[in-house]
């Protein structure tokens, strides 16, 4: 059955930006297997640490 | 109008702290020499945790507040409800982003304490409290998983019992018992994660928190004052371990 219609455009403003459906996609270094996913959310916590270093603090206490 | 039976208040012993017996006023006063009311609780903190890297400690605290409600609702209401209902499908959601954002602040706060040798100053025991916690924490995830109920929890038991036989301990750590697996989920690990949790938050007040290296904490300055020799240095070498 396909999906027309409104039913089509609400489930695509719903789904994920990126197809989840299907086999995980992985990574491999020598004995090391490591999902994209898991790398994509270890990137964004790299990310995060380097912006809490580098970003100011509003209205720092004394 | 007194009772004249009841004793008034120049009849009423005075209150000697030292003097108090007891294991009540023991603990009481160690507990409040260790923790005094203004360090429990303090209204002020040193100019230098006005940083984004400060903040991680206590988002993980919130995330854990979080974890542990909804999951408290889960074990209420049951696998039929969170499984098939929408709201409980809604509350499992919550369960499960509320740990991943707890491992999430967890691990960055572990590494903004890590590079900056959170355990200076005496703050040995602070830092192994939180990395203990890191591992029960991957505990708890661990038989969380185990105990979805559905097939994606079979397999991981599946694939996990070979890993853990192969070291020994499946024989009394045993995945493919749902019983034992929900009893170290929802009593066991939360207990310790709660206690060790507790633990370093107390230690944390205790001890303040640690200064960037190179800076002097409001506590530490003060014991080196109080304790300094005139040959001593004033402060702890960067990366030292006291």
């Amino acid at each position: 059955m396909t999906i027309t219609g409104p039913l089509l455009s609400d489930s695509r403003a719903l789904s994920a930006p990126v197809d989840l459906n299907g086999t995980g996609h992985y990574v491999h270094w020598g004995v090391i297997q490591l999902s994209v996913s898991n790398l994509v959310v270890i990137g964004v916590m790299v990310v995060v640490f380097v912006a809490a270093l580098l970003l100011p603090f509003p209205g720092g206490r004394k | 109008m007194s009772d004249p039976g009841e004793p008034s208040a120049a009849d009423a012993p005075q209150r000697n702290e030292s003097a108090s017996v007891g294991w009540t006023g023991a603990v009481r006063r160690r507990a409040v020499a260790a923790l005094p009311p203004d360090k429990l609780l303090p209204d002020t903190q040193p100019a230098y945790m006005a940083s984004w890297i400060y903040v991680f400690g206590v988002l993980t605290v919130a995330s854990l507040i979080v974890v542990l409600v909804t999951g408290g609702v889960l074990a209420l209401e049951g696998p039929a409800w969170w499984h098939v209902s929408a709201t409980g499908k809604y509350v499992n959601g919550l369960h499960l982003w509320s740990v991943e954002l707890f491992m999430f602040f967890m691990v960055i706060h572990l590494w903004g304490k890590f590079f900056m040798a959170a355990w200076r100053g005496r703050r040995a025991l602070t830092w192994v409290t939180g990395a203990v916690c890191f591992f029960a924490s991957i505990g708890t995830a661990f038989t969380g998983y185990l105990v979805q109920q559905n097939f994606d929890s079979q397999w991981i038991a599946g694939q996990a019992k070979d890993g853990l036989n192969s070291v020994g301990i499946g024989a009394f750590f045993n995945v493919l018992d749902f019983g034992q697996m929900l009893m170290w989920h929802i009593v066991l690990l939360p207990f310790v994660l709660g206690l060790l949790t507790v633990w370093h938050i107390l230690l944390v007040r205790r001890r303040g928190i640690v200064p960037p290296i190179g800076a002097t904490g409001p506590a530490d300055s003060t014991a080196a004052t109080a304790t300094a020799a005139p040959t001593s240095a004033p402060t702890p070498a960067p990366g030292e371990v006291l």
